[in-house]
This record gives C-alpha cells, sequence and structure tokens, in this order.
C-alpha cells in the first residue's frame, strides 16, 4: 500500500489563508470579504497586503453574502469569510437567491465545520451544510484534506467561474497531500490502490481513512482509499469504476449522514451499479462541547469507526 | 413642458401594461407596480446614464438599478421594454411557461436588464452596496440605483445594509423606499410600525431627502438633486410618498391590490381610465 508521510501538521484554516495570500498577489480581481472573524479565518495578512480589497463587514453575514454578489458585477471574485455555520445555514436564502440563483461568482468561504470545532459546541458546529450547500443549482462544493490541498483549493476555484463553497476547519491536522498536487475540481484523488473496499473519504475523515488502511491491510484486506473533495459535482466515473473492482463501498465525512458525501455515492450506486455500502458519518444528532478528539470519538468519526465498517460492508459483498 | 407630456405617455403607456400582464394570467402584483410607475419611468427615460441596446452584466460605465422590492416586476419589465432592452412584444409572456419575465425578476432566463434576483426581500441594498463598492475599485464613476418597498423595512438585513453604508460612505449610492404605507396584511401601522422613518435613516448616518413618487416634475428635480448629493461621504436615500394603485380609481387607498388581478369589467375600467399612447404590447 502506498505510504503518504506526514509533511507537518497544520489547521485547514491556515492552507484558506495561505491560498487567498496568493490569490492577492497574483490575482487583482479578487476581494475578501469577513464578518469580524479576521483572524480565526487566518485572512490578516491578505487585509495586509490589501487593504483596498479587504471589506470588513462586521457581525453581518447575510449583508456579506449578498454584497458579495453585488461586488461580481464589474468584475471583482469575492471571497467571503466566516464560521461555516454563519456561511450556510444562517443565510442560505441569501446565498439561494442573490449568488446561486442569480449565478454570481462568489466563493464561499466557510472555517470550523463539523464537529473538530470543539469546544464552542453545537452551535457552532454545523454538521448539515454540505448537504445545504449541495442542493442548491450549479453551487459547487469542496472539502479538502489537508492544509496542502485546502491552500491548492483555494487557489483553484478562483479560476472556475461560478459560485463555489469552499469548507474547511480549526484544528491541526497532519499534511500528507504533496504540495505540487494540483488540484482539480471534480476530479476524485486515488490515494490507495485496492481490490476488497473502497474508502471514498472528504476532509478531515480522508486522514483516518489512510489510517484505518493500515490496519485493513495487516488484516490482509485490500483497501482503495478516495478522496472525494469535492463534493459537487461529484466524480461518478471514479465512484463507479472503483465500485466495479471492489464491490463494497463505505464513505466517510465528518457531518450528518443525511445529505452528506455518503448519500451522494449511494445515489451514484443505487442508479447505476447497486453496491453494498457502510457510512461513517454523524447520526442525526447535534455535537456538544469537548475537544476534537473526544467529540470524533463520541460521535463514530474515527479510524476505527472506518475499519469496521469495512469489515461490516465487506461481510455484505454479493457473491 | 414637452418632455413632462412624453414622460406621462409613457406612465400611461405602463399602467396599461401593468392590469393588462396581471389580467392575462390572473396573478401577479398590480398596486406597488402602479405606484412606482412614474419613478421609473423618470429614472430609466431621464435619469440613468445606460445602455439598453447592447445589455453587459457587468455594467461597467453604466448607472445601474437594483429593484430589491421584486413581486412589483410588471412595472419593472414594462419599464424596461419601452426603454428598449427587450420587444415590448414579451411582454405578453409575464409569468407563463419556458419565458424570461418571471414572476419576480431573475438573471437565471438571461433578461437583459435584471442584474440580480430579487423576491425574497431585505437583499437588494446589500446587493446594491457590493456594485458601488466595485464601481469604486474599478475607479468608475458610474451610480448605483435601489427601489425598496416599505413593508420591506422590516427585514432585518436592510438594517443591516444600512449601517455598512454609511459606515463605509458608500457615496455612489441612491437609494428610494416606496413609502405608500402598504403591505399584504394591511396598513403599515396596523402590520408593524415603522415610526419616523427620515429620523431613522439620518440616524444611520444617511442624507435623506423626500418626494412625492407620483408627481413626474418632482421626481425628476429630486433624483437630480440626489445626484448632484453624491460624492460626499455619505449615501443617499429618498423616501418616496406614493399611492398604491395610482391612476386606477378602484386600486387606490387600499391594499387590497397588492396581489390581486383585476377581473374582465375591472380590467376594461382600468384600460378606459389609462388610453392607449404609445402602442400595446
Amino acid at each position: 500500500m502506498k505510504e503518504y508521510p506526514v509533511l507537518g501538521n497544520k489547521d485547514t484554516r491556515s492552507g484558506f489563508g495561505d491560498g487567498l495570500t496568493e490569490l492577492g498577489r497574483t490575482n487583482k480581481d479578487v476581494v475578501a470579504l469577513c464578518a469580524d472573524l479576521t483572524g480565526s479565518l487566518k485572512m490578516n495578512q491578505f487585509e495586509d497586503e490589501n487593504p483596498e480589497r479587504f471589506f470588513q463587514v462586521g457581525i453581518a453575514e447575510a449583508n456579506m453574502m449578498c454584497i458579495a454578489a453585488g461586488m461580481t458585477i464589474g468584475g471583482k471574485i469575492p471571497f467571503t469569510g466566516t464560521f461555516a455555520n454563519f456561511s450556510t445555514s444562517r443565510v442560505y436564502d441569501q446565498i439561494r437567491q442573490s449568488i446561486a440563483y442569480s449565478d454570481k461568482n462568489v466563493k464561499i468561504c466557510a472555517s470550523h465545520a463539523g464537529l473538530t470545532l470543539g469546544e464552542d459546541g453545537a452551535t457552532h458546529q454545523v454538521l448539515e451544510d454540505l448537504g445545504m450547500m449541495k442542493m442548491l443549482p450549479g453551487m459547487t462544493v469542496i472539502n479538502p484534506c489537508d492544509y496542502n490541498q485546502t491552500k491548492a483549493a483555494t487557489i483553484a476555484i478562483a479560476k472556475h467561474i461560478g459560485p463555489v463553497y469552499l469548507r474547511f476547519g480549526r484544528p491541526k491536522v497532519p499534511i500528507f497531500i504533496p504540495e505540487d498536487q494540483p488540484f482539480e475540481i471534480g476530479k476524485a484523488l486515488h490515494l490507495t490502490e485496492g481490490k476488497d473496499v473502497s474508502i471514498f473519504a472528504t476532509g478531515h475523515l480522508v486522514w483516518k481513512s489512510l489510517e484505518a488502511a493500515k490496519v485493513l491491510e495487516a488484516e490482509g484486506i485490500s483497501v482503495e482509499v478516495i478522496n472525494i473533495h469535492t463534493i459537487k459535482p461529484l466524480d461518478a466515473q471514479a465512484i463507479i469504476e472503483s465500485a466495479k473492482k471492489t464491490g463494497a463501498v463505505v464513505s466517510a465525512e465528518e457531518h450528518q449522514k443525511a445529505g452528506g458525501l455518503g448519500e451522494s455515492i449511494a445515489q451514484v450506486l443505487a442508479t447505476n451499479l447497486p453496491t453494498p455500502m457502510e457510512f461513517v458519518a454523524v447520526n442525526d444528532s447535534f455535537g456538544e462541547s469537548a475537544t476534537p478528539d473526544q467529540l470524533m470519538t463520541k460521535y463514530g468519526l474515527d479510524s476505527i469507526n472506518i475499519v469496521e465498517a469495512a469489515r461490516k460492508v465487506i461481510a455484505k459483498k454479493i457473491k | 413642458m414637452h418632455q413632462i407630456e412624453e414622460l406621462n405617455q409613457k406612465c400611461t403607456q405602463t399602467r396599461r401594461d401593468i392590469v393588462r400582464m396581471v389580467h392575462a394570467v390572473q396573478s401577479g402584483h398590480p398596486g406597488g407596480s402602479l405606484g412606482c410607475t412614474e419613478f421609473l419611468t423618470v429614472l430609466y427615460n431621464k435619469i440613468m446614464n445606460h445602455n439598453p441596446s447592447n445589455f453587459k452584466m457587468d455594467g461597467i460605465d453604466e448607472d445601474l438599478f437594483f429593484l430589491s422590492n421584486g413581486h412589483i416586476s410588471p412595472v419593472f419589465y414594462s419599464v424596461l421594454s419601452h426603454a428598449g432592452y427587450f420587444p415590448k412584444e414579451e411582454l405578453a409572456t409575464f409569468r407563463k411557461l419556458n419565458t424570461r419575465l418571471q414572476g419576480h425578476p431573475t438573471t437565471h432566463e438571461g433578461l437583459p436588464g435584471v442584474r440580480i434576483a430579487s423576491g425574497s426581500l431585505g437583499q437588494g441594498l446589500s446587493v446594491a452596496i457590493g456594485a458601488a463598492q466595485t464601481k469604486k475599485l474599478n475607479g468608475d464613476k458610474s451610480l448605483i440605483f435601489t427601489l425598496h418597498g416599505d413593508g420591506e423595512l422590516q427585514e432585518g438585513q436592510i438594517w443591516e445594509a444600512m449601517m455598512y453604508a454609511a459606515g463605509k460612505k458608500i457615496d455612489n449610492l441612491i437609494a428610494t423606499v416606496d413609502y405608500n404605507h402598504k403591505q399584504i396584511d394591511g396598513d403599515i401601522d396596523d402590520v408593524m410600525p415603522l415610526g419616523d422613518l427620515n429620523a431613522k435613516w439620518k440616524a444611520f448616518g444617511w442624507t435623506v431627502l423626500n418626494m412625492d413618487g407620483n408627481n413626474i416634475e418632482e421626481v425628476i428635480t429630486t433624483l437630480e438633486k440626489a445626484k448632484s448629493l453624491t460624492g460626499q461621504g455619505k449615501p443617499i436615500v429618498i423616501i418616496m410618498k406614493t399611492e398604491m394603485g395610482n391612476g386606477v380609481d378602484f386600486m387606490m387607498g387600499t391594499h387590497k391590490w397588492h396581489g390581486s388581478p383585476p377581473n374582465d369589467e375591472q380590467l376594461a375600467s382600468a384600460l378606459a381610465q389609462n388610453p392607449e399612447t404609445l402602442g400595446d404590447y
């Protein structure tokens, strides 16, 4: 199995911040807006280097989303920054009408997604954002897995014309995607080749899937780990091809089971190639206050949960 | 005055368009549309520097208008078509399947003249602010105009935008509030009183003007005055008193025609009060 050495430990939000800084230097049409969370979103350097292109809107996310929509008229490429909860559920109608339905080239950049936000608790731990955003026609939904991929994704979405939801997180996590790995929107990234089970993972669960794959390989199970960084448009071809090869599928994500990546994959497979499947995701529950690690364990999002799901789905394989 | 007569004729034709459009599909919003006929007619024919024959979304070096209270789409569509954005015959497609004239305005079907979808209220002022800031970044001296319903001011986002526009000195923006004092459920004061609107906008840091929105000459002079006040560090708002249903006697003085179409007999009466001037679609 291909090994992925840990290249360092960094938060994915720093990947966003550094990607945005680079965009500030290379693309004069990029503007950034923030709702009083500049430090949390790591947008300080962009602000320092481009004060005329940085817009502090205060704690007014609805206003921010629609200002961003208006800024596209005349050619700007606005990147909005706030927590994932305030980037989605709080402003869903603004995004739906003024950005998605109005075909506006806004990049909605959302930090502190999921349980790994930690101690602030369930009010801030949005676990429904991928579902909300993928339901909007024309919206591209991206959930990168480490610092390098988040930085690459941030730079890539500036070139894509159309609304994008970019989701990332708060905690420091292993960096394992090479710095020079190109980011292709909508193209699944094969991390390991295998023949017994396919694990489709997104965000923080990608590293956990690689950890799970090691355990499974030691048991003699050959695992294909595929990084689905783009939830929409989904790389259906990669999913079908891998499922055809392995005959068993696990999805892994830091999100509600309902509306998440697993649901999108199940739809592809049910339509094209019905395949036994297990879902590693939060099961119809809000989070709570604790450390990120404690929460990932309590809500069943650890590598051991992926291992168990893989064993279970392999046992269900159609003989 | 020749010019006023011309604008009057346009208004009469637009009033005919409005009642015919909502009658044809037995749906839509005639009351607010009729009340804002003079304002939009003056804005598009006398005030704004714009390019109807070659519509471009980016509107570089053009004045832009954003309709925030999208339900008064009948007047918006009529004025846009007479200004030259699309053939007036297309008004016959209003609210019908596979057409560009959706119940509420949208960019999604590519209708020239529309730069944002509206209908869900409270969003247009923020959008306009964004467009205004991009104009500033681009060194584009053109202006941004908006229209809002008075009931729409009950949406909290409007007050976020008001705070922002003054705080950030968005002085290339002229907002207008259609103060007809009525909303779907009745009089504003019975549903949710707005209090002293002039004082509220002023307290938020805006330059406030007032006008009678159904008096063409007053609309011209007030909009010209508003233009002369741009570039002075403050956003401008015009509190525009209008009569909902203006120009159709049985639709005036009541909130009942907010979203109700006339029947055949009522249509005949409305058309008799507004004889054809520039040709029906």
